[in-house]
Order: structure tokens, then C-alpha cells, then sequence
């Protein structure tokens, strides 16, 4: 249809033609004839590289070092990236061989020819310096610094735990970690996780065809920094603590020493224990396999969850229970009577400090009968039911069967029997005469071993306690903080005057004839202990809870060993003394002793094939 | 019924068909290319920006069959229903509309989002058409002139609110169809020489300019008055006036009308700022990619300036960086091409309308994808300030793609129908 203004289609069409040529004669300016844009493509090509924060450090009560950073380096590789390279020299220099470059290069292909992945992880320092220099020839191929933890004194490995890379599961849960990040997987090193890892950064550097860095990408606008993690500044003594692995190389067991006053943990030894630095770079995976194998259990943390029966060092509990609900008063006397529980030879007790003492077993089992034996006031029968729910309730008070607030992971609650788990356990109806060797630390209290220094800590501070923990204050030069529950005290809530006749029984204990730990003396210090034998399957685990001095104590120890061949006063008791000893005194003046003990292994043999006996439920 | 359809499949103007799969196609494979980043993209990935797109795309098949099936007097006897379908609707998203990029322009319904502003265009162009078919129609009259320019001021003020701008500059695009039907000439002219006097008014000192102005124009009037006798004064005076006051309104609006953004691209684009960093990236990446590409390009995939995002929007707005850089000047002058043969192309088919409805429909459809081709591909090539319309058929979206397809197979209809719609 034509009209008066259909020659304007020319017009129209005109103008849609002259800008597509316009657009091209543009395009061939930029295309073919300006070769600078492919001069900056070339330089334009983008690395996103991580800043990886340096960890922070760890250091012990004295500010000797725990734990340090040393660099090292992951080789990445953008596979489509890499041109033609000498694979000869490279192989050479990365000291693998052709067979592991295809493998190696194959998986990152796998992953993504676009996104790096790592070729090569943790090259040392050394290694990597003559690698560094080449690095220019080998396009797609960049490295990126990492940090290892490294430990001078190769001490403390169940508190300082390890670190690892991150699991599939963590990194969907929480967002911060990639793939190939390291996490604090036990330990400190888990527990203040977010405190030491500071936090990561990222930069985008400009690479040109030489794969030389050109600097960072528009001014380093889209750059992050990295911020350095805090450091912690721990409660444990480094001397200490490497004396306690010393006397602990050859045997089982734990010891572990609070500062009473503070409820700073000293030292924290559970043996078997690893050399942390096993842990730690290209070799971990392989000796992780054999320590998890190892049928002693070098990974196991027995301090924290090791479930043992506490023994005889129980007694105090039960007398200061007993005192608190007023069914004995300090000067009730129980015969020694052989025929309701064994025992050992010795007068019978006519106090309770005589028979904290002592450890006469008939006594306690008496003191806990009364405990437990209350009456019902519904029906005026006597009950067992009541008086274990409030001797439970007590014991708690005391830090047993409760999980205390340590700053480590995993830490167990143990377990103080109540009456809906008897009444599972026995359907057909139970009183006292079933569950009486709870009275004398056996039966079915479970304690660990951390909750046994904490009760000695507690009996020295005469009723409180405040929460076993490993590290005072943590932060970095501009501040430091701490968490205000460790400074917070925990009371009992039994009077002062009954933990007074319990610390004189402890004090005789060691310093009395008749007292089960006259080997723990020492001149000058007055040590307040007492002495358990855990009996089990197999040979009775050696138990030992003291304190000292007795006035203005210091140290309060727990050690436990297991399966050792005599009592409490045979094994445990000398060797807390030694610990004692060298925390007060610095050193340790009898050397003779200090050597037996050192070199003595009291420790049963483990069958081969069976797993070490901890009570389970 | 039969013979019907065969007549129809046989008077479809296949060579547009075939531009538009061409398209469709190759927009495709470079937005595959654009959001690529390891070796094991698998292309039926619904989760990923290429499976959706090829939804969309099955999608828009389904649409064009529907368009090619349905009664064509459907849209002429409808059109002021959905022109008011439209503009109800780009009320509505203003008040319950969600946001993206700065721009109120979304309907979302769960992970869907439909533009109306998209489809705004088509339902324009409709009744427009249809108030030039009209037979007391006459451009001549104030009437038709006001009720047209009505027509296309009330979607472009819409969508001005909703703070798109991008979108409500194609409705400038009408400007086309109303020259075809009798605009003066002179607007045209008018308006082109305000470009020219915008553009100079920001990169000279606007009196030194004025005084330009005042040589040029009175010194061509004086070499002109020898020659014509009754040349009007007045003429040039107000030519001059005008200019004058246009050139200190520049400065007027540039300041207090325009975003800073709007602001900044213009500067970038006039080198009145060097801008590597903020706005002037965008482009700056663009022309890196293009310019890399040369003639032959790097090769599908290959593409190292529009992977690990350098490029921004690299499969929506931007989507022509991915062409230049893997195709080369051959990929990217071929689109160019395709673009123009397309609009001349409809631009004779709708000459060839009997009926005036399907006349400046036509018009209409060949002015937008022009306008859209345009400003994208300008601002990518760094010739136009950054403006962000999609690329027609090519560019990532649903919306888009459906709004573009609606709008040429409805016309492809007509023009298959010609002999009989009058």
C-alpha cells in the first residue's frame, strides 16, 4: 500500500544500515586494526589467590611458646592455563615422577580446567626455593602460602589437639570454609577454633602471558585482608607438664594438676600420648592410620573421657555428705567389720578423720547406708530411693556426674547413679545392700580424671571450686580477653569446718602411722592426699588426689594409673608427690625416687587383641 | 482447513523465521559460554542459567506456534484491551512490584519473575497501530497526533517511575513509526541536531560555545542572503535563541535532572573522566573482551576476559562481550548483520501491508529490535553510555525473549495473511 510518505521507508532503512556499519567499522577498529585491548587482555589475566591469616600462637603460664606457624607452600594449578612446559624439569623440581604428573594433572582437570586446584600441597621452605625461581616457566601453575603448626618441646598433644582440612559436611554447614581449609579438629585448636584461625582475605592479582604477577587488580579494590588470629595465652607450665610426660612415657594413666585458687589447669597429661609434630604436614595422614590403630590409644584423651571408678579418693565425698546431711557427726566411730565389706588391717576408726585416714571400707559403707537409708515420709518405711536423689544432688555440687565447663572438647560428665537408672537396671525391685559399693568408689560411679583434680582442688579451697580451664586470656596486642565464667566460683555448699576435718584426715594421710600414703611425703611441704585402688578387670588401676601445701595450697593433683601392680599408696601417691614437688620447689630433690619411678613401668601388658576396659553404660 | 495451513506455512516469510532461530541459537550457545566455569557443565542442568534459558526458549517456540495459530484479527480487535491490560499492570508493579538492580520493574512469583515492562512495548506498538487504522486517522490532525503521542508517553512515564530508564528509551523508538506516518521531517532533523548540541554543550565551555553559535548561524546567514533573496532573519534568529538556550538548559538538566550514575556514564563516555575503577569498568572490560577477540576470536569456551565475571551482566546485558571475544570480528559483524537484514527486512514487509494496521505494527516491531540492538551493542563497543536493555533474542531472560517473540510472530502472522486483512 502505497501513500504519501512511503519513500520515508528509504530514509528509515537508510539510517538502520548506516549504523550497522558504524558498529562494524567500529568492531574492526577494536578487533583487527587496535591490538592494544589484546595487549591487556593479556595482562588481564586474573588470579584469585587467598590470604590465608598466620594462626594464632600458643603459649604456656610463662609465656614460653606452645605452638608456632611455619610457612609453607600448595602448589595450584589452573589446567587450562598451562601450555606447553617442560614436564622433565618440572618433575625434577617437585621431586615427583611423569606417572604423578599425569595422576595429579588429571584430577585437576577433573575438578575444573577453569577454577585452580591444589597440584601440590605443603611444600617446605626449603623445598620450594628452587622451585620459586622457575615458577615463571610454568604457566597456570602459581603458589600460594600456607601455615603449619609446629611444636618446640613436642609436649601436650591432648590439649593443644591438632588441625586438618575441613570436611564436606563442615564446609556446607558453615559457609566461611573452602575446600582445602584447615580446621582445629581437637582440642585447643578446636575449642578456640574461631579465636586462633583470625580470619581469611582474599586478592586478585593480574598475571600476564609470562604468568608473571603484575601487581594486584585495580588498586587491590576488591581485596580483602587477611586478619591475623589471636593468640592464647594457656595456663599450662611447659616444665611441668613436660616432667609429668616424662614420669608418664612408659605407663597408662593420667595425671593432671589445677592451681586451686584459680582453677588453672597446671598440667594435663594423658598417657599413652603422640608427638604432636607427627600430626602435622605430607606425613600426618599415614601416622594418624598408625596412632588409630595403636591398640593403646595414643589418640584417646583419657583424662577427659575415660570413665573410671574413682576408688577409695571417693570416701571424702561420701563423709562430707554424710556430715552435711547430719546422719554422723565428726566423732561417729564405725567398727572395722570385715564380714560387710573387705578390708585391710588397721584399727577400727572412731572419728571420721581417722577414717579418711584409714580408708576403712566397713566404716563408709555404714556412713553411705545411713546416707541412703532414709525414710519414706509417706509411708514411715525406710527408702533408698530418697536418700540417693539427695546424695546424688550433693555429689554434683562436688563437680561429679555434671560436665565440667573446661575449655577443651569432648570432655565426659561421668556418672553418679540415680534411682530411675537403678530402677532400669534392676526391674524387680533394689535397696541399699545392691548398690553399696558406691560407698567405697565403686559400683557405678564414674569419674574422670579431671573431676578427680577438680575435687582436690575443691577439699583444698575448703568447699568451692572454680572451672578446670587451659587458657587464662587470649588476644593480640591491642587486648585481652577472658571468659568470665572462669572466674566465677562454684560452693558445695557443705560447711567450711567439715572440709577442715576432711583436709586433716588427708593430712594424715600421708603424715600419720596408719595413713595409706606415707611414701608421698615430703620434707617442708605438708601435702594432704588420699589414695585409691580402683579394682576392675584385670589389675587394679592406682589412684591418688592431693593438694599442698595444706595452708595456702598451690597445686592440687589427680593420678590415676592404670592396671598398676599395688595400691594407690604404691604408685599414684609417690609419683603425684614428684609432681608436687616440682611445682613447688622447681625441682625435684629426690632424685632416687624420681628415677625409679621414671624408669619403673607398673603398667599390666595389654592383651593384644583386647581393647583397654572403660566403663561403659 | 488443510489447505488453509498449507497456505499459511507457504506464505510465512521464512527468512525471518529463519534469522530469529539463528538468533535464538547462537544467543544460546554464548550465554553457555558466558556462565561456563569447569568441564563438567552438563548442558540439561535446569538449575543453571543455560538450562533455564533453553526452557525459555522451549517456551518461546511453544509461544510463536500459538501466535502463528490464533486468529490474527485477535490482536487488532483486542489491542486497546491489552495496551490497558499493560499499563494496569505496570501500575500494579509499582505498588507490589520487587526490585533488581535499582529498577521496581518485577512481578515475582517463587523463583519466577515476569516484566511487564518487557511486554509493555508490543502492547504499545498494538495500539498504536490500531489508532492509525482508524479511517478518520490523519497525522495532519491534532487529534491522531495527540492521542498517538498519548499512546507511547503513558507505558515510557510508567517505566520512568518504576527507574528503568533503559526500558522507558526504547518507547523513543516510536519516533520511527511516527515519521513513516507523516511526522514532519524537521523533528527528526530537530531532534538529532539537539544530540549534536547536548553532546557539545558538555565537552566545550557553554559561552564560548554560544558565541560559536552566533558566527555560525549569522554567518551562514549572510553568505546565504546572496544567494536567496527572501531569506527569512527571523528564522536564524530563533535558530539561534534556540540553540542558546538549549545549550545553557544542558547544563541545567545534566546537573539537577540526571542520577549521578547517569551523570558518570556520560562523562566516561565523552573521556571527560578516565574511570577504570567504578563506572568506567564496565565498559573499559567490555571493550578488553571485544577487542581481544580479533578477527577469528579465541573459540567457543576459550574466552578469558568474560569467565570469573570481568565483565559484568556477561550473559544478560553484556552477552555481546562473550560473541566478540570467542568469535571474533567475523561472529560479531555476522550478528550486526543479521540485526539490520532483520529490521530492513521487516521494514519492506511491512510496506507491503494492505492494511495499515499491520503497516505500522510492522514499523513498530522493526523500530524496537533496531532500538534495542542499538543502545546494547553501542554501549558494549563503548560508543553509547552505559544503558542496560537487553540485546533482543540473544541476551539471558525469560521475559524478554517472550515479549520479543510475541512481538515479531504476531507481525510475521499478519504479514503471512496480507492478501486478506485489509
Amino acid at each position: 500500500m502505497r501513500d504519501a510518505f512511503s519513500s520515508r521507508r528509504i530514509t528509515i532503512s537508510a539510517i538502520f544500515i548506516i549504523v550497522g556499519l558504524i558498529y562494524i567499522i567500529r568492531l574492526a577498529h577494536l578487533q583487527i586494526i587496535d591490538d592494544s585491548y589484546t595487549r591487556l587482555a593479556n595482562k588481564n589475566a586474573l588470579r584469585h589467590v587467598t590470604q590465608y591469616p598466620s594462626r594464632g600462637l600458643i603459649y604456656d603460664r610463662n609465656g614460653k611458646l606452645l605452638v608456632y606457624n611455619e610457612a609453607v607452600y600448595d602448589l595450584m594449578v589452573i589446567p587450562r592455563q598451562v601450555k606447553e612446559i617442560d614436564t622433565a624439569e618440572f618433575c625434577s623440581l617437585l621431586k615427583i615422577t611423569k606417572e604423578d604428573f599425569i595422576k595429579k594433572m588429571d584430577k585437576a582437570k577433573k575438578y575444573s580446567t577453569y577454577v585452580a586446584s591444589t597440584f601440590e600441597k605443603q611444600i617446605s621452605k626449603e623445598d620450594f626455593a628452587p622451585l620459586q625461581e622457575k615458577l615463571y616457566k610454568f604457566e597456570g601453575f602459581y603458589a600460594q602460602s600456607r601455615t603449619l603448626r609446629y611444636y618446640p618441646d613436642s609436649v601436650a598433644c591432648h590439649i593443644l589437639g591438632y588441625i586438618g582440612e575441613v570436611n564436606e559436611k563442615t564446609i556446607e554447614e558453615n559457609p566461611y570454609y573452602k575446600k582445602g581449609d584447615y580446621i582445629g579438629m581437637s582440642g585447643l585448636e578446636k575449642s578456640y577454633e574461631e579465636i586462633l584461625r583470625g580470619q581469611k582475605g582474599s586478592k586478585i592479582t593480574l598475571v600476564d602471558v609470562h604468568n608473571r604477577e603484575k601487581g594486584s587488580f585495580q588498586d587491590g579494590m576488591f581485596d580483602t585482608l587477611a586478619v591475623a588470629g589471636q593468640n592464647l595465652y594457656s595456663t599450662i607450665d611447659i616444665e611441668l607438664q613436660k616432667y609429668a610426660e616424662k614420669i608418664m612415657a612408659n605407663k597408662r594413666g593420667c595425671i593432671v594438676a589445677i592451681e586451686p585458687s584459680t582453677g588453672e589447669v597446671l598440667c594435663f597429661v594423658s598417657a599413652p600420648y603422640y608427638n604432636p609434630n607427627l600430626l602435622v604436614g605430607r606425613i600426618r595422614g599415614e601416622n594418624y592410620k598408625k596412632l588409630s590403630q595403636d591398640i593403646s590409644k595414643p589418640l584417646f584423651n583419657r583424662a577427659l573421657m575415660a570413665e573410671y571408678p574413682p576408688g577409695s579418693i571417693f570416701k571424702i565425698a561420701q563423709a562430707l555428705i554424710a556430715l552435711d546431711m547430719g546422719v554422723i557427726n565428726p566423732n561417729s566411730g564405725f567398727v572395722c567389720d570385715k564380714s560387710l565389706v573387705g578390708c585391710h588391717n588397721h584399727p577400727s576408726a572412731s572419728n571420721v578423720r581417722d577414717a579418711i585416714k584409714m580408708s576403712c571400707n566397713p566404716y563408709f559403707y555404714r556412713v553411705f547406708q545411713r546416707v541412703v537409708q532414709k525414710t519414706n515420709p509417706n509411708t514411715g518405711k525406710i527408702d533408698s530411693k530418697y536418700g540417693l536423689s539427695e546424695w546424688g544432688d550433693a555429689a554434683k555440687r562436688m563437680g561429679f556426674g555434671t560436665r565440667l565447663d573446661i575449655d577443651l572438647p569432648s570432655a565426659r560428665k561421668g556418672y553418679i547413679p540415680d534411682t530411675s537408672f537403678y530402677n532400669k537396671w534392676y526391674p524387680s525391685g533394689w535397696n541399699f545392700y545392691t548398690i553399696y559399693s558406691n560407698s567405697i568408689g565403686q559400683g557405678e560411679v564414674g569419674v574422670i580424671p579431671l573431676q578427680m583434680a577438680n575435687f582436690a582442688a575443691l577439699v583444698a579451697n575448703r568447699g568451692w571450686y572454680i572451672p578446670p580451664h587451659i587458657v587464662r586470656n587470649f588476644g593480640n596486642e591491642e587486648g585481652k580477653f577472658r571468659y568470665k565464667k572462669y572466674s566465677e566460683k562454684h560452693y558445695s555448699m557443705i560447711p567450711s569446718s567439715y572440709w577442715d576435718i576432711a583436709v586433716e584426715g588427708m593430712w594424715g594421710v600421708v603424715h600419720e602411722a596408719g595413713g595409706t600414703a606415707r611414701r608421698a611425703k615430703i620434707d617442708d611441704i605438708a601435702i594432704c592426699g588420699k589414695t585409691g585402688t580402683a579394682e576392675n578387670i584385670g589389675d587394679d588401676h592406682s589412684v591418688f588426689i592431693c593438694f599442698a601445701p595444706k595452708n595456702n595450697p598451690q597445686i592440687a593433683v589427680a593420678v590415676y594409673i592404670e592396671n598398676a601392680q599395688g595400691g594407690g599408696g604404691t604408685w599414684a601417691a609417690p609419683i603425684a608427690s614428684l609432681i608436687v614437688e616440682k611445682h613447688i620447689r622447681g625441682d625435684v630433690e629426690r632424685k632416687e625416687m624420681e628415677q625409679y619411678y621414671i624408669d619403673t613401668n607398673p603398667c599390666q601388658p595389654l592383651p593384644l587383641k583386647k581393647k583397654i576396659k572403660v566403663k561403659k553404660r | 482447513m488443510d489447505r488453509s495451513n498449507k497456505s499459511l506455512i507457504r506464505n510465512l516469510d521464512w527468512n525471518v523465521i529463519i534469522i530469529y532461530l539463528l538468533l535464538v541459537l547462537f544467543g544460546w550457545i554464548n550465554i553457555y559460554a558466558a556462565v561456563y566455569e569447569g568441564s563438567d557443565s552438563y548442558i540439561l542442568d535446569f538449575s543453571s542459567r543455560y538450562g533455564k534459558q533453553l526452557i525459555w526458549i522451549g517456551a518461546s517456540l511453544l509461544i510463536a506456534l500459538f501466535v502463528l495459530i490464533l486468529d490474527p484479527k485477535f490482536f487488532s480487535q483486542t489491542s486497546f484491551i491489552i495496551y490497558g491490560i499493560f499499563i494496569l499492570m505496570l501500575i500494579a508493579v509499582l505498588a507490589v512490584g520487587s526490585e533488581t538492580k535499582g529498577a521496581k520493574s518485577w512481578f515475582g512469583i517463587g523463583d519466577f519473575g515476569i516484566q511487564p515492562s518487557e511486554f509493555a512495548k508490543g502492547a504499545t506498538a498494538l495500539a498504536l497501530a490500531k489508532i492509525f487504522s482508524s479511517l478518520s486517522a490523519d497525522f495532519n490532525k491534532w487529534k491522531t497526533r495527540l492521542s498517538a503521542i498519548a499512546i507511547i508517553l503513558i507505558p515510557m512515564l510508567l517505566i520512568l517511575l518504576q527507574n528503568d530508564t533503559g526500558s522507558a528509551l526504547v518507547f523513543c523508538s516510536f519516533v520511527f513509526v511516527l515519521y513513516r506516518e507523516g511526522m514532519s521531517s524537521y523533528i527528526l532533523i530537530i531532534g538529532f541536531a539537539c544530540i549534536v548540541l547536548f553532546i557539545l554543550a558538555l565537552l566545550v565551555n557553554q559561552y564560548l560555545l554560544i558565541g560559536i553559535y552566533f558566527i555560525l548561524i549569522f554567518s551562514v546567514y549572510f553568505i546565504l542572503r546572496k544567494k536567496i533573496r527572501k531569506l527569512n532573519i527571523w528564522l536564524f534568529i530563533l535558530s539561534f535563541v534556540g540553540a542558546s538556550a538549549f545549550t545553557l538548559a544542558v547544563d541545567f538538566v545534566f546537573e539537577n535532572v540526571l542520577e549521578q550514575h547517569q551523570k558518570d556514564r556520560i562523562e566516561v563516555l565523552l573521556g571527560k573522566k578516565e574511570d577504570f575503577k567504578g563506572v568506567g569498568y564496565n565498559v573499559n572490560q567490555s571493550k578488553i573482551a571485544i577487542g581481544s577477540g580479533g578477527v577469528v576470536g579465541k573459540g567457543f569456551l576459550n574466552g578469558t576476559q568474560t569467565k570469573f565475571n570481568f565483565v559484568p551482566e556477561q550473559d544478560t546485558d553484556f552477552i555481546f562481550c562473550t560473541i566478540g571475544e570467542e568469535w571474533g570480528f567475523i561472529g560479531s559483524s555476522i550478528t550486526i548483520v543479521l540485526f539490520i537484514l532483520l529490521c530492513t527486512k521487516l521494514i519492506k514487509m511491512a510496506e507491503r501491508q494492505r492494511s495499515k494496521f499491520a503497516r505500522v505494527y510492522g514499523y513498530s516491531v522493526a523500530s524496537i529490535i533496531f532500538f534495542h540492538f542499538f543502545i546494547n551493542i553501542g554501549m558494549t563497543i563503548g560508543l553509547l553510555p552505559v544503558i542496560g536493555i537487553p540485546l533482543p533474542f540473544i541476551s539471558y531472560g525469560g521475559s524478554s525473549l517472550w515479549a520479543f517473540t510475541f512481538l515479531l510472530f504476531i507481525f510475521i502472522k499478519q504479514d503471512a495473511l496480507r492478501q486478506e486483512l485489509i
